[in-house]
């Protein structure tokens, strides 16, 4: 009989920090942390140094100074007088704007471009692959400044519009285009509830949102009863009813009415003015980032099998029905991550603002806060921040909304 | 039985009907017209729709091409040609063509050398690209970068000699210890290429540059087209190493390594480029030493590098991820140590699977590398908006520049996408 011992217990030897694979690790780990500190050490010390040769300091004082330039494009009250924070704040809001109008005009262009070009019509899948290749080939800086360029040159100027034998009319006498920007109604509570123009907007708002609930609640009814009996009840004539009576009821007892832009001098007045870089920022991001959501959209539709279109055409569904109840559906779990870093990318390409001269936080506090002040590094810090921020926002909500739709396994 | 065909015989036909030729709507063109193009009315009207959008774009744009001038030497020229036509002025870009490839500044007795050096590049990028090409003419991949730089920068030619020695010698001593350790070969070799540079660096006569054979060309003279295909084949090939290191490292089981490179990863990648471009521009320079100066372009090139690794790293990682746990568990099974088991098993499929991701990032870079006329340096977008469309004599032409920039950039982002989409199969080995 052999009798079976232990192996001998290994004590810790200093070799094995190299030889063995269980401390290599550590090894590794401290000379990587050992790097990073002299990296760390030797670009601050250079930074403290070059500071204190060009006699500067880093502080975010200067956030408070008067800014002392203007910007015609704010959501915000604001004036040459305040501070280059509240000046950032404008920028901020204007990025966070056009960002916003973009995400939706390139979700809409994509998906219609995606859908059409699976289309069976061979002329119009053919256009939008074209559509896609040029917008999706050539630099989205490119787009920006031809479309600005479209605006600028290709759209009347207020002068046009001016004397008897003018050479351009406004649309329908409400909309006029010129090449300064777009200019629209603006819709007026003569006898609101509140004093202040936001507060009616908000009540506003909340109507439509209650209409939302109840349209939510009657079409639930609806389901159940179907699932009840077979037989839906018509909802349709409901439906527009609390959607049109309470807002046509708020709208009367508001007083509303619409100041219509008008020609003043040598430039329009009244009304909502879009500025021009906005309207190119805006349109370039959603024309160029909808080339890339329909390439998602088209692979989002292929990625669902062949099965489940044919299983829904032998149920007797219409196409309409087989695309909008099964095929959709399950494309949009394939759609939603790929979109989601669309979303990033035009937050991030809405920084191009400064190329066509859009106010947004990279033209003020990157541009000419940067420049007024020299705080360089301050400027450029926070500005990333905010992309930073930004960017770990939209993507933490559209996770929350992708976990939403996503398949539930049990 | 048998009778039923005596009593049919009337009603039998005793000869084959010839062939008829199938109804005129079923064939041909008709066919195709009524499958692809009107196969129900909302089809129809759609193709309707899509004819005339179609011809309202050629209208505007035909006539505007073919009565295009060439050869007038201002705007104003070519409008007296032109006589109210509508019509393109192309002579701005055969007037300005070199502004517009090679900036306005660099010397025009020396434009063979960048012309050269593409050409040369071609020849160099080729067996990368295409594997069937023999071997050896990476070789000539290898020696290419210092060519060229020594090409389109000039100056003397020590200083490319000696750099491509550093990396030569390093790469000797990597293949000579890095068969058995990795990390003695690694290290040893980035030791001996510095070792070669500092020796070399200090035998390098002073104002060796004044008068070489090819005359300097300092960085801030490049511009036009030229300056954008340099950015984008430099930070690529560049950024193509450094995002794999970066994909690793966030595969890594070591935290401290994985932590450095997440957040290098996330925090790239959640910034716009143009937040690091105003980095390059106006604060990499106070994380220099004092009184050490690193031109523009360079600076521009480790941002935009960084920029692309972030990108890459994160395609790489979806190609690790890929793969079957069963690969590294064979690798680990047959006793490869980690670069073995990276080097011949891991990499090669991941690389592989990642190819069409990293063709997009390029494509993308080389797009964004429009973006540096932002920050006042002129590359064919920064020309274009800055010198040409300020002059005197073209000032307003912007139609015929900007498409001229567009068709460019489309040339080469498509003929990338569709190398890419070749490789694609030719890479496909079956197993989905």
């Amino acid at each position: 009989m052999t009798t079976l011992t232990d192996p001998p217990k290994e004590s810790f030897r200093l070799s094995m920090l190299i030889n063995d694979t269980r401390y290599r690790s550590l090894t590794f780990q401290a000379i990587a942390a050992v790097l990073l500190a002299l990296a760390i050490w030797y670009l601050g010390n250079n930074l403290i140094q070059n500071l204190r040769a060009a006699g500067l300091n880093i502080s975010l004082t200067f956030l408070g100074d008067p800014a002392g330039y203007d910007i015609n494009q704010r959501l915000v009250e604001y004036d040459s007088q305040s501070t280059h924070a509240r000046a950032a704040l404008v920028g901020i809001l204007n990025t966070l704007l056009v960002a916003f109008l973009a995400c939706i005009t390139a979700t809409v262009f994509g998906v219609i471009a995606g859908v059409l070009r699976l289309s069976n019509n061979w002329l119009v899948s053919k256009l939008m692959a074209f559509y896609v290749e040029i917008f999706r080939n050539i630099p989205v800086l490119i787009w920006i400044i031809i479309i600005f360029t479209i605006m600028t040159a290709a759209l009347p100027g207020p002068r046009a519009f001016r004397g008897d034998n003018a050479t351009s009319s406004m649309l329908f006498d409400l909309f006029a285009f010129t090449n300064r920007g777009i200019y629209i109604p603006r819709p007026v509570f003569e006898s609101g509830f509140f004093a202040a123009t936001s507060l009616n907007w908000v009540l506003v708002l909340a109507v439509l949102a209650g209409s939302w609930f109840a349209t939510r609640r009657v079409n639930a009814a609806a389901t159940a009863k179907q699932e009840l009996t077979g037989q839906r009840p018509n909802t349709l004539w409901t439906v527009l009813a609390i959607w049109f009576v309470p807002f046509a009821a708020l709208m009367f007892l508001m007083g509303l009415t619409f100041d219509v832009p008008a020609l003043k001098g040598f430039n329009f007045a009244g009304g909502i003015k879009i500025g021009g870089p906005l309207i190119a920022l805006w349109f370039a991001l959603s024309i160029y980032t909808g080339a890339f959501i329909a390439e998602n959209v088209r692979a989002g539709i292929q990625a669902v099998s062949k099965g489940q279109t044919e299983a829904a055409s032998a149920l007797g569904l219409r196409p309409n029905r087989v695309m909008n109840l099964v095929v959709l559906p399950q494309a949009l779990r394939v759609i939603i991550p790929p979109l989601i870093s669309q979303y990033l990318n035009i937050t991030k390409n809405s920084s191009l603002a400064i190329a066509v001269g859009y106010a947004d936080i990279t033209a003020t506090l990157g541009g000419i806060t940067l420049n007024q002040t020299g705080r360089a590094i301050e400027c450029v810090l926070l500005l990333m921040l905010f992309y930073l921020t930004a960017s770990l926002l939209i993507s933490m909500a559209m996770n929350v909304y992708n976990a939403s739709v996503k398949l539930k396994e049990r | 039985m048998a009778d039923t065909q005596n009593n049919s015989v009337a009603f039998v036909a005793t000869e084959v009907i010839p062939e008829s030729p199938p109804p005129a709507r079923e064939t041909g063109v008709v066919k195709w017209m009524r499958e692809n193009l009107f196969s129900s009315i909302p089809n129809g009207i759609l193709t309707i729709l899509s004819l005339y959008v179609i011809y309202l774009v050629l209208a505007a744009i035909l006539p505007w091409i073919f009565n295009g001038v060439w050869t007038t030497s201002s705007l104003a020229e070519c409008r007296e040609v032109l006589q109210g036509k509508t019509g393109a002025c192309f002579s701005v870009l055969t007037e300005r063509w070199n502004q517009l490839i090679y900036g306005f500044k660099y010397p025009v007795e020396e434009y063979w050398r960048p012309n050269l050096a593409f050409v040369l590049l071609l020849v160099a990028i080729a067996p990368v690209l295409f594997f069937d090409l023999p071997r050896k003419l990476l070789m000539f991949t290898a020696v290419y970068p210092f060519v060229a730089f020594w090409l389109i920068w000039g100056g003397t030619i020590m200083a490319p000699i000696v750099a491509f020695l550093g990396v030569a010698a390093g790469g000797i001593v990597f293949q000579k210890f890095g068969k058995s350790t990795f990390a003695v070969g690694f290290f040893g070799g980035i030791l001996a290429a510095f070792v070669v540079w500092a020796i070399g660096g200090a035998l390098i006569p002073e104002g060796a540059s004044e008068n070489a054979l090819l005359p300097a060309v300092p960085s801030r003279d490049l511009g036009g087209f030229m300056l954008n295909l340099m950015l984008g084949v430099t930070c690529v090939s560049l950024s193509i190493p450094l995002g794999i290191a970066l994909a690793l490292g966030r595969q890594s089981d070591m935290p401290l390594i994985k932590g450095i490179c997440v957040v290098f990863i996330e925090f790239v990648r959640g910034v716009p480029l143009i937040t690091l471009l105003f980095v390059a521009s106006v604060m990499l320079a106070y994380f220099f030493p004092p009184d050490s100066t690193v031109d523009l372009f360079l600076r521009v090139v480790i941002m935009i590098t960084m920029f692309s690794a972030a990108y890459i790293a994160e395609v790489i990682r979806g190609g690790l991820a890929a793969l079957p746990k069963g690969q590294y568990e064979a690798a680990d099974s047959l006793g490869l140590d980690y670069p073995q088991a990276m080097r011949l098993i891991i990499l090669p499929q991941a690389l592989k699977i990642s190819i069409p991701g990293i063709v997009n990032v390029a494509v993308g870079l080389f797009k964004d590398t429009t973006l540096v006329s932002v920050i006042s340096m002129f590359d064919l977008v920064g020309m274009i908006r800055g010198p040409v469309l300020a002059s005197t004599e073209w000032n307003g032409v912007y139609w015929e520049l900007l498409g001229f920039a567009a068709f460019l950039f489309f040339v080469v982002c498509y003929g990338i996408s569709q190398y890419s989409q070749w490789l694609e199969r030719r890479l496909a080995t079956g197993h989905k």
